[in-house]
Formats: C-alpha cells, structure tokens, sequence
C-alpha cells in the first residue's frame, strides 16, 4: 500500500466512479486539458475523453443549472467550482433550483458540486472562504467534508453515487499535506451521515471538521503530554445531514465540549452543533458548549493577519485547558 | 355532415406541412387554454384558488403554436407561467393544472408547489421555477444530456422580456451556445414585465439582437400569428435536431392582462388594451384565417368551442372539493434517503 495524498485519494475516488459508471461526467472551467487548476482531473480528458470532461465557460450558475438538468436525465454531473469561493455565483441555483427540485417536483437531481475551500495558504479573501454555513441552512441539500485521504476518496464516491445533491468541500490546505496508505483495488466508500472518532478520550470533546480535525489533533497531543489530560476528537464528515448520535455519544462520555471551526463564527455551524447539543443531551453537560473559531472578519492576506483572524493550534489548547478546569 | 364537408378545391393549401386535422387541433388547445384560464379566475373569484392566477390572455398562440412544432413524448419544454397552452399540447391535463392552483392533496405536486410550477419528464415538460432565467441553464444540460447520448432530441425553453435581463439567462445561453446543444429558445416580448416596459428592461429594439451576441442565429416573428410562429419554430427544431446548435426566436405578442390577477394595470395606456383585444386577439385571428382560407367550418369551430367547455366543467367538477393534503404530509421527501424531515419536539406534547 502506497500513501497517497488526499489530493490523490479524492483524485482516485474521481477516477474509479468514472470507470464505474458511463453516467458520470466532470464539468468546469479548465478541468479539460489544463487539468484542473489544482490538477485534481490531470489526465481525465485523455483517458475519458471530451464529451466527459467537459470545459465551461466562467458560469457557475450555468455549470451547475446545466449539471442539474444532466441530472434530471439519469446522468451523474461532477460540477467543479475552480475555488470554492465562487460557488456564491450559484447560491441562486444550489438552493432554489437544485436543492428544492425533490420536494416541490418529485425531480432527482443526483449532482456533486465541489472544489478547494479553506484557508492557512495565504490566498486572501477571495480564494479561502469556507463556505458551509452558506449552503448549511439549506433543506435539499447535502455537505460532505473530508478530513483525511480515506474520506477524500471514501466521500467523493458516495457523494457521486448518493442519489440527492451533494456539496463536496476538499480543504486545499490538506491537497498535498496530508498522506496515508490506502489499499489498492479496494472500493472505499465512506458512508454519507456518518462522524468518525479521531482520537478517544474521556476528559473533553472536541467536535470539528475538515483542516481543524488536525490542529485538534496537534493540540490533543499537547495536552496529553503537558497535562495529561485525554481529549476525543470527533470528525464530523458530513455536515449535512448531521450525525447527531455520534455527537451526543461522545458529549455522554466526557460531558465537556469544545467546538472547533475554520469559519466565521456567526451563523456558524458550531451554534447549530451546541443547540443540539442542548436539546438532546443538557443533563450530560458538566461545562458551557464553547467554541473556537475564525473571528467575524473577511479572511484576510497577510500571513500576521490570515494567522490572527484563523484558528489555531494554541487557540485550541487554552480553550481546552480553560474548559477542562471548569 | 356538411361541417366535415373537405376543404373546397379552391381553398389555399394548407400551410407549413400542417394537415387540415392538426390545423383544428391547434385551435382546440388555443380554445382550451382560454377556456381553462377563464373556468380559474372564477374559481380565484370564489377563492377556490390558494395563490395568485396568472393569465396568457392575449398571447396564447405563441406558447401553443411553438409547442406543436415539438415531438410529443421524445422532446422537453420548460414552460414560463404564461405558458399554460404549451403544456396542454405536450399532454398536460386540465385537472392536473386545475388541482395545483387550488393546492390540492393530489396535484402533481401534492400542494407543494404552485401553478405551472410542475413536471412530466415522460409527456416532455419541466416546470419553471420563480426565479427567471434559471431555466435557461438546466434545460441546457437536458438539451447537453441529449447530445452525449446521440439523442436526436430537442430542448425548448421560453423566456420573457423580462427575464431576458437575469444573469443566469446570459450563462445559460452562453453556456448553450458554446456547447452546441440542440436548445430552441422563444423569447417572448409582451410589453410588460409585471409594470416594466420594455424601454427600462433592456436597450435593444429587438430581443433577437441579443441571442447575435452569443452567436445564436435569432429570427423575429408575429407572436400571434400561429402559422409564422409554428414555421419558425419547427425549421429551428429541426436545424437544432440535426446538430445545428442553439436557436433563438422573438416573438411579439402583448399581455392583456395584469402581471397577475390582482394587478389593476393602471400603468398601461386604456387605448392600447383596446387596440390589442379588438384588433390583434391571436384567437380570433386565427379562427378568421380557418375560415376565410376555407380550412375549416364555422361549425366546426363551435363543436371545438363546446368540447373545450365540456372539458373543463368535467374537470373542475371531479376536483373542485377535492381535500387539501394533510399538514404533516410536508415533512416528506426533502431527501431520497432520510425519507421525512423529524416533525419538531412540541409538536408531539
């Protein structure tokens, strides 16, 4: 078993579903020839031809307005979002087309729209956002967020095969930093729905997704060394729909919980994570629900400024430790 | 009979490959589609209607006569709200249209959703959704989806004045363009977008400059003329059939009524209604034509009439007290799969 990076992983996932299945086809601006700009579809177009890798204009609402009417055929569309930042030019589509084609109509509408979100990579207000919360509030929809290679791959695969919309955000600060060993020959499908414990513990929780999911890691190990303390970190995969069990499973086994995002915290998806958390499992709570989040500003360029605004590490660890000693 | 009699010998011949018997099954759906919008502003009047009514008094031809240029059961529309005629001709039924404006439980869309606002991919249309322009995008990847399988299928999608002006109408006919997808658009100029003339919607003469832009060859025609809106149609289906790419047709026509039901059109000159119902009403105009070119009786044209009532009493008769859905029947379907949305906690105390 070779590693493999999670841009590879998500790139394989790519590739295995379009050998699979003569219904999926991948449709963008320079996904053809060029590749990608991330190179996520390098080769596709020699391999699978034009008709199936398909370059469009600079029309994120016609890419993903064309995708849905593909799909309303039978068909499999994989829309790519050159940054994920532009999916807002398709919000129109995504939530009032796309996302209430099933309820209003009785209309399918098996569509993936993904592409490079995140921060941590200097790339300004325009090339970094997280766009989640946007797409969160929305019924019909469905948000996937891998945070290692297995789910990179395990996820785009489900997300294709899945028969409702589903937004595929990949953090492009994970593309090449992140690497394990994935077996060959082997179809991984990680189950839509469903959080992964990344670390047990017993002492406090630490709910997160995506890039987090590893400062949480990182800030986990500090604390087991510099005071002992034992943290779980849950990985919630998929956003939308919520796996509201696993969350309330890991609350009932340490009964502190630390919510840990990328994005703004306003309308976040962390307050809707601690409201539930309150609903269902308030006698378990020893601690308040906090959060540690990206503060309520634009992201902005300058490493000193995209560092201060953006949660880290050490961010993590005082809260933890302020939390623990409650 | 003698109102079966055959055209005389000296009758003009029948246009535009049209037999004699699709010439009078044009006028059925044109008849049915004013009858049925009638038979619905009275039942909005008797508040039998849940929302809004919208009305294609005026120009019902364009949307029956472009409609009729398509293959029934192999192509697919995406009708705008004043497009009720062209989903009659796909094969929409009366009773069906009827149940969505008065929301019933067994609408098409169960009473989700209003008006037009519905499907049958198999009979060949798609319903619109509120937001316009939006269409022009999805039916581009129907017309897209046809070309990769070598369908030879047609799309077909109308767009008003109005909006003609949305970004998703300019991606969408970009998008199609480019991709060289068989997509016919008919472009509907009728004067009025909601209270919106056309000197402050857009600054070209003619919505078909627009579609050169793109690189669509475009065609202006008589937007109540039903043999001129049927022959330019059916040459761009046809052209768009054989790989010829996207097409786009203009056609005038004039809203005599308000943006809807309850708009009093106090904005529209009293002369102008006047002129439009009196001199250019696309119905009647039509019915002249059958019968000054002797391709059909008067007598004929009264059994269309009365079939058309007869239909629609019969129709709204079997729904008109028909249930609304029950109220937790909302929950469903959002998803394939969890089937139902949970029903909130205080709804169960």
């Amino acid at each position: 078993m070779a590693d493999v990076t999670y841009l590879e992983a998500l790139r394989q996932g790519l590739w295995e579903e379009m050998e699979r299945d003569p219904r999926v086809f991948i449709l963008g601006e320079d996904v053809g020839l060029y590749g990608g700009a991330f190179k996520v579809t390098d080769g596709f177009v020699k391999r699978f031809g034009e008709a199936r890798v398909i370059d469009t204009p600079i029309s994120e609402a016609a890419i993903v307005g064309a995708a849905a009417g593909a799909a309303h055929m039978g068909m499999r569309p994989v829309a790519e979002m050159q940054f994920i930042d532009f999916i807002s030019c398709a919000y129109d589509m995504l939530t009032n087309y796309v996302a209430t084609a099933r309820y209003r109509a009785g209309l399918a509408t098996p569509i993936v729209v993904r592409g490079p979100c995140g921060g941590y990579v200097r790339g300004g207000p325009f090339h970094s956002q997280s766009p989640e919360a946007a797409f969160f509030h929305t019924p019909g929809l469905k948000i996937v967020y891998p945070a290692t290679a297995r789910d990179a791959k395990g996820l785009i695969k489900a997300a294709i095969r899945d028969d409702d919309p589903v937004i595929y955000l990949e953090h492009k600060w994970l593309y090449r930093r992140i690497k394990e060993p994935l077996p060959d020959g082997e179809d991984l499908v990680t189950p839509i729905g469903e959080a992964r414990v990344a670390r047990e513990g017993k002492d406090l929780s630490i709910v997160t997704y995506g890039a987090t999911v590893w400062k949480s890691l990182e800030a986990a190990d500090q604390l087991a060394q510099e005071d002992g303390l034992a943290v779980e970190v849950l990985d919630l995969r998929t956003l939308l729909p919520m796996d509201d069990a696993a969350i309330m499973r890991t609350v009932e086994k340490t009964n502190k919980v630390l919510i840990v995002h990328e994005d703004t915290r306003t309308g976040g998806v962390a307050g809707e994570i601690a409201a539930r958390i309150n609903e269902q499992a308030f006698a378990w709570l020893d601690g308040p629900i906090m959060r540690v989040t990206a503060h309520d500003v634009p992201l902005p360029y300058a490493p000193t400024l995209e560092d201060f605004v953006l949660p880290q590490t050490e961010d993590i660890v005082k809260a933890a430790r302020w939390l623990a000693a409650y | 009979m003698a109102s079966h009699a055959a055209p005389t010998p000296q009758a003009p011949a029948v246009p535009a490959g049209l037999t004699r018997a699709q010439l009078l099954e044009i006028y059925r759906y044109l008849r049915l589609t004013r009858t049925l919008e009638e038979r619905l502003v009275a039942l909005y009047r008797q508040s039998k209607v849940v929302g809004g009514l919208f009305r294609s008094l005026g120009q019902e031809v364009e949307s029956v006569a472009s409609a009729y240029a398509l293959e029934r059961g192999r192509d697919i529309l995406s009708p705008l709200i004043r497009n009720l005629g062209s989903m009659l001709v796909m094969g929409a039924e009366p009773i069906a249209i009827l149940r969505q404006y008065m929301a019933k439980a067994e609408s098409p869309t169960h009473g989700r959703e209003l008006n037009l606002h519905f499907n049958d991919l198999e009979q060949g249309y798609l319903g619109q959704i509120s937001h316009l322009g939006d269409m022009i995008p999805v039916m581009a990847g129907i017309a897209l989806t046809f070309k990769l399988r070598g369908e030879a299928r047609v799309g077909l999608v109308y767009i008003g004045d109005g909006g003609m002006s949305t970004g998703t109408f300019h991606e969408g006919l970009n998008f199609a363009a480019v991709a060289r997808v068989p997509l016919v658009v008919i472009a509907e100029y009728n004067r009025w977008a909601y209270s919106t003339p056309p000197e402050k919607q857009f600054a070209v003469k003619d919505l078909a400059e627009k579609a050169r832009g793109y690189g669509v060859p475009a065609v202006t025609v008589d937007g109540n003329d039903v043999v001129a809106v049927y022959e330019a149609t059916k040459a761009a289906v046809e052209r768009a059939r054989r790989g010829h790419g996207v097409h786009l047709i203009e056609v005038k026509t004039y809203r005599r009524k308000g943006h809807a039901e309850h708009d009093d059109q106090h904005y529209v000159p009293k002369d102008e209604l006047a002129w439009w119902a009196k001199e250019n009403d696309p119905i009647d105009r039509y019915a002249r034509r059958l019968l000054e070119s002797e391709w059909a009786t008067e007598d004929e044209l009264q059994q269309i009439d009365a079939a058309a009532r007869t239909e629609i009493d019969r129709a709204t008769d079997a729904c008109v007290d028909e249930p609304l859905p029950v109220g937790a029947s909302a929950l469903g379907g959002v998803y394939a799969d969890p089937l139902a949305a949970p029903r909130h906690w205080y709804r169960s105390l």
